[in-house]
């Protein structure tokens, strides 16, 4: 039983480092992932004790000696360890637990954010209350201290909605919008990313989740709300030429489009294809040209046609759009 | 019983040398592989499983490999997907599942003291389909085919044929095909365990392997007709675009996930149970003591099956349903790990109060105890459902999952292999390498999936083929690779044990000293199952019946002997385990491969879109199944027999007594179930959508009334021709046979007439009243051919009023036909629409 004890230490040295703090469920920074944290620790204790004690209890009924105990203990040991005391632990378990499960409270005042799962990039569009929403994509930025209230739904298949520092994950559904009322409560970059499998690149389908304290958070809203200045550049003519605005709406520039992310703060995101790639130039252009490599499965046409200079023209374009 | 007629060697040696003439198995070079005798197919089912679990794991590592590092590229996006797909679909469908049927064919008989199970045929039929369908699924990834949608398929992604190929067809075809041959073994070994136990051994003296067998063929019988329903469905929108799933035209993915998980829960108990069964044999033996508290693991066992089928939403807890279904499906996920403490306990107690006997076999129990009852902790952690929002879909569930199936099933089943090789080959298997195997398995396990509990929770998804090294759990996922490999090594270990076993001496009979019947078995065995078939009047015959063994031996017991020539087994009462008849058992035959054979053509020729030859295979599949037929229920050359101590059996027996009899009512209950899957969905749609079949034609009330009218008067045709015919006017009863056929098929049409201007492909609604009539009309046209087949039989003489199985068993189809028909026909007559 040396083992056990040992991999108890080993786990809970593992927990208290924690592996990352910006996509963990043991790293929180919003109100109901701490609260399961809470839950998972103490059932985590209790599940440590009861293994423990099955385990000695093994090996000493293993060892011993015959008619150590007649047919009426053994069946009172039955009753007692594998009926009553059960009974009794989960009941108390399920008591403790069932607050927990009550959902939190939105009010009418609350910013909602609808984001739709698509293969493989999320939509979100944000409406405060009283004001048009605004649409994005593959970032998502939340206050600190007020709630939010998401409005999940899947745009093709079923996805799911996770952000494991901030709470518990919620599945976007075709023809079916589910709501997830959350609280975040330390500013900071984190991560989310889809937990239900989706097709080809599921596992390259991830988000930036960026919570700002209340104040600078309004400021940034504000802000993109802001269409883009038409431009001239080269690479806004590359723009047009190659029909991207066919897909991929640009507000102020042409008009909004469902089948490819919003692209009218783009140069404002820290990464490219939904939460894979650092936002850098020599990564958009290389995207733009062949996206399949990135992300096997991709909606996006390749655009091998285009030379070195227009590539770098084009994401020079798209990242000015801050 | 000291003059008893056995005393006499010479005549105990005539009585062998019948035995041996009638169950000497087919030889040949094809011949060999029509035999339909247990022992043989049995093994042939384990071996099979057995490669599949090897195939299927050898998956998996590959699937390690490409995670052993971040931003690894050894195995491509699609190639991974498929991998990872196989992997659970082949253990689930082609290992866990079939492996539980494959031993307790071999094992049942041995325990119940009969020679066979009731059906060798349909063993063997199960088995032929098992091959077929599980090379077909598990050879697509040989060709870049394999499904890649997950085990649990959920539509859109895998109905839209735009963003899934073909794999999805090989999944839903080849494994609805698994999924028939596993409902045919569920029904031959319900039928065994209630009909061909030995005299005196009542329900309570039934060894606990039985009873958990019992309930576990029960559990298949109820879970996997919804799976088989919600197939239909899903083949339905997938090759003629009915849009069961579409959320666009009214249907709703959440169907499939409700009617998955129907099944898939109960399918974890299913796969669980069994192994439990195994302890509850071994334990007592290592005990050398009975085992503590019978009825109450029977209770436990009933108890955990009965839940099973309540859990199901906890596997949807992030699907957004109301909070209060929460809280109810949590105690429920919860309240399903007392029975399983009840269980533990009563194995733990028993070797407490007993003189523990260290073995290998019991080495792989107390280790796989270890290794479950983590595994259930943390299923009573994600029974949570706010733990499970987190856990859910992360690799926290890839750990826990493991934990129970190999601490649940696999580990077991090796300690089983262990325990049990030497009643099946005569050879005990190496001590040494036993233990090997074990601690290497044993370590290797631990390090693959418990890092996984931490890789989930610091964010780590399930199905993902890459994951970045920004995460930090590279180191986690190392760990876990490494382990891979080295449980696949301990694997080996135990895979070169088996391969040395021809090259070891016979052990004695009965190696481990137990108690229950099936140690009865010789090292040099005889293909006649046992000599005599015992009284029975302890739960541990061999250790409390006094000279039980030199009795069964010297055929001091019941039906000793071959006199006819033929494969016989006793048929007892479901209760108290009377001797009732004796029947005759089929012999082998190429009659279930071929069956077998033009069944499977038929899924598979449907997979490539083959509308055309597929039809045709239905049709020679059709032609199989009656000439099959033909030769059971036959009349037998004399009324009855002795079975010796002056007792006599009648040779046929029809109606709830016979085996027969029962099959067919098992099986009509799976079919009901299916069906009740289909009208799950027709009233699913209407109760979650307000919308449904808005701005769409139904039927109408008339047409529907008019086949419901024409179904039960075929109905009550076949029920007054058995009536007459049982009081010997048969002339009235093919009359009235002739007139069930024909009222039938007029309701074949006036149900056909009813989906008249419904477009299935617009809707959803027009497309479920759709499937509701087809299935209802699709019986009917099998209950024609079963009552023209009946008519044949009687014309043919094959049927009298003395010997009228055939026309008692088709009357119970006419039963369920006719409960289908009137759901149908009231639900899509009277719920229309909107209305209401």
């Amino acid at each position: 039983m040396r083992g056990k004890s040992s991999t108890i230490a080993i786990v809970t040295a593992g927990l208290l480092a924690g592996c990352n703090t910006h996509q963990s469920t043991l790293a929180p920074f919003g109100a109901d992932a701490a609260d399961i944290r809470h839950l998972f620790i103490i059932m985590l204790v209790g599940a440590v004790v009861i293994a423990g004690g099955v385990a000695l209890l093994m090996r000493h009924a293993v060892r011993a000696p015959e008619g150590s105990i007649d047919h009426r203990k053994g069946m009172r040991i039955v009753l007692w360890l594998g009926g009553i005391i059960p009974t009794v632990i989960l009941l108390g378990l399920l008591a403790y637990s069932l607050p927990y499960m009550k959902p939190r409270p939105a009010s009418p005042a609350d910013l909602t954010i609808a984001v739709d799962g698509e293969q493989f990039w999320w939509r979100v569009a944000y409406a405060p209350p009283g004001r048009p929403p605004i649409l994005s994509a593959n970032e998502i930025r939340i206050p600190t201290g007020r709630t939010v209230a998401f409005r999940l739904s899947g745009g093709d298949v079923v996805h799911s909605f996770w952000i494991p520092g901030l709470a518990g994950k919620m599945d976007m559904i075709p023809g079916r919008i589910n709501s997830l009322v959350v609280r975040a409560d330390k500013p900071g970059r984190y991560r989310g990313q889809c937990a239900e499998f989706c097709g080809l690149s599921h596992a390259l389908m991830a988000f930036d989740v960026i919570a700002m304290p209340p104040a600078a958070f309004d400021a940034w809203l504000a802000e993109q709300a802001r269409p883009a200045r038409p431009s001239d550049t080269p690479g806004a003519r590359l723009f047009a030429e190659n029909g991207c605005g066919g897909c991929h709406g640009i507000r102020g520039v042409n008009a909004p489009s469902r089948i490819g992310p919003d692209l009218t703060h783009f140069g404002s995101r820290r990464t490219l294809a939904a939460g894979i790639l650092p936002m850098t130039e020599a990564n958009v252009a290389s995207f733009i040209r062949h996206p399949e490599k990135t992300k096997p499965g991709v909606r996006m046409p390749s655009f091998p046609q285009l030379s070195d200079d227009e590539a770098i023209a084009l994401a020079r374009y798209l990242q000015g759009l801050k | 019983m000291s003059l008893h007629a056995q005393d006499d060697p010479q005549l105990r040696a005539a009585q062998e040398e019948r035995l041996r003439a009638v169950w000497k198995p087919p030889s040949g070079v094809f011949l060999r592989w029509t035999d339909t005798n247990n022992n043989r197919v049995g093994v042939w089912y384990t071996l099979t499983a057995f490669g599949f679990m090897l195939f299927a794991g050898v998956l998996a590592l590959i699937m390690r490999t490409q995670l052993a590092v971040p931003d690894n590229d050894l195995v491509s996006a699609n190639t991974f997907n498929q991998l990872f797909t196989l992997h659970g679909s082949m253990m689930m469908f082609l290992f866990a599942v079939p492996m539980f049927e494959a031993v307790s064919i071999i094992l049942l008989p041995q325990l119940l003291g009969a020679r066979d199970l009731p059906f060798p045929r349909l063993s063997a039929f199960g088995y032929w389909s098992f091959l077929i369908g599980g090379v077909f699924v598990g050879g697509s990834i040989f060709f870049n085919a394999a499904p890649d949608g997950g085990w649990f398929m959920y539509p859109p992604l895998t109905t839209r044929t735009d963003l899934s190929g073909l794999g999805a067809d090989i999944w839903m075809l080849g494994l609805s095909f698994i999924e028939v041959s596993s409902v045919a073994a569920a029904v031959e070994l319900i039928v065994g365990v209630l009909k061909c136990r030995p005299p005196g051994m009542r329900l309570n003296l039934m060894p606990l392997y039985a009873w958990y067998i019992l309930v576990v063929a029960v559990m298949i019988l109820f879970a996997f007709p919804p799976l088989i329903a919600g197939d239909l469905l899903f083949e339905m929108e997938r090759l003629l675009n009915w849009p069961f799933f579409d959320a666009a035209r009214g249907g709703d993915p959440l169907l499939w996930q409700h009617l998955f998980w129907i099944f898939g829960h109960p399918e974890v108990y299913i796969v669980f149970l069994p192994s439990i069964a195994l302890f509850a044999m071994m334990i007592p033996t290592f005990a050398q003591r009975h085992l503590l508290g019978y009825p109450w693991i029977v209770l436990a066992a009933v108890g955990t099956a009965f839940l099973s089928f309540g859990l199901w939403v906890h596997h949807m807890f992030a699907t957004g349903l109301p909070k209060i279904s929460l809280a109810f499906f949590s105690a429920a996920s919860e309240a399903v790990a007392i029975p399983t403490g009840v269980q533990i306990f009563a194995f733990i107690a028993t070797l407490w109060a007993g003189k523990v006997k260290w073995s290998t076999p019991l080495l792989y129990a107390s280790g796989s105890l270890a290794v479950f009852v983590i595994g259930g902790l943390t299923g009573v952690m994600v029974a949570v459902a706010p733990f499970d929002w987190q856990a859910h879909d992360t690799y926290f569930i890839v750990a826990h999952l493991h934990y129970v199936l190999i601490g649940g099933t696999l580990l077991p089943l090796f300690g089983g292999l262990y325990y049990y090789w030497p009643l099946i080959t005569g050879k005990k298997l190496s001590d040494r390498l036993g233990r090997i195997a074990f601690w290497i398995m044993f370590v290797g396990i631990n390090l693959t999936f418990f890092p996984m509990h931490l890789s989930g929770l610091e964010g780590m998804p399930r199905r993902v083929f890459t994951y970045p090294e920004e995460l930090g759990i590279g180191w986690l996922n190392l760990a876990s690779t490494a382990g891979s490999y080295m449980f696949a090594a301990g694997v080996a270990v135990l895979v070169v044990d088996l391969m040395l076993s021809p090259t070891r001496a016979k052990s004695p009979r009965n190696p481990w000293n137990a108690g229950t019947l099936e140690w009865l078995a010789h090292p040099d065995d005889e293909d006649w199952g046992i000599r005599s078939v015992p009284l029975v009047e302890s739960r541990y015959p061999i250790w409390d019946q006094k000279d039980f063994v030199a009795k069964v031996d010297e055929g001091r017991f019941f039906l000793p002997d071959a006199e006819e020539g033929r494969r016989e087994t006793i048929i007892t009462s479901v209760l108290d385990a009377k001797p009732v008849s004796v029947i005759r058992l089929g012999t082998p035959s190429v009659k279930p491969m071929m069956t077998a054979v033009a069944l499977g053509s038929v899924f598979i020729l449907t997979t490539y879109h083959l509308y055309l030859i597929a039809a045709l295979g239905g049709v020679v599949t059709l032609g199989c199944i009656l000439w099959w037929l033909w030769d059971t229920a036959e009349i037998p050359e004399k009324p009855e027999k002795p079975i010796g101590h002056g007792m006599r059996l009648p040779l046929y027996i029809s109606g709830p007594a016979a085996p027969g009899w029962w099959a067919m009512f098992i099986t009509m209950m799976a079919d009901a179930t299916a069906f009740s899957g289909l009208v799950f969905g027709y009233y699913f749609y209407w109760t979650i959508h307000p919308d449904f079949g808005a701005g769409f034609d139904g039927p109408g009330s008339g047409g529907p009334m008019i086949a419901l009218a024409l179904s039960l008067a075929s109905w009550v045709a076949t029920l007054t021709a058995r009536e007459v015919h049982h009081r010997a006017s048969v002339n009235a009863a093919r009359g009235l046979l002739v007139a069930g056929a024909v009222t039938a098929i007029a309701s074949l049409f006036a149900g056909l007439r009813c989906l008249d201007g419904l477009d299935p492909e617009a809707n959803v609604y027009p497309a479920i009243v759709w499937v509701l009539v087809v299935w209802t009309v699709v019986h009917a046209a099998v209950g024609t051919i079963m009552q023209l087949y009946t008519l044949a039989r009687s014309m043919a003489g094959r049927m009298t009023p003395t010997h009228d199985a055939d026309i008692r068993n088709i009357t119970v189809y006419m039963h369920f036909f006719a409960l289908t028909a009137i759901v149908t026909y009231l639900t899509i007559g009277l719920f229309p629409e909107t209305g209401l």
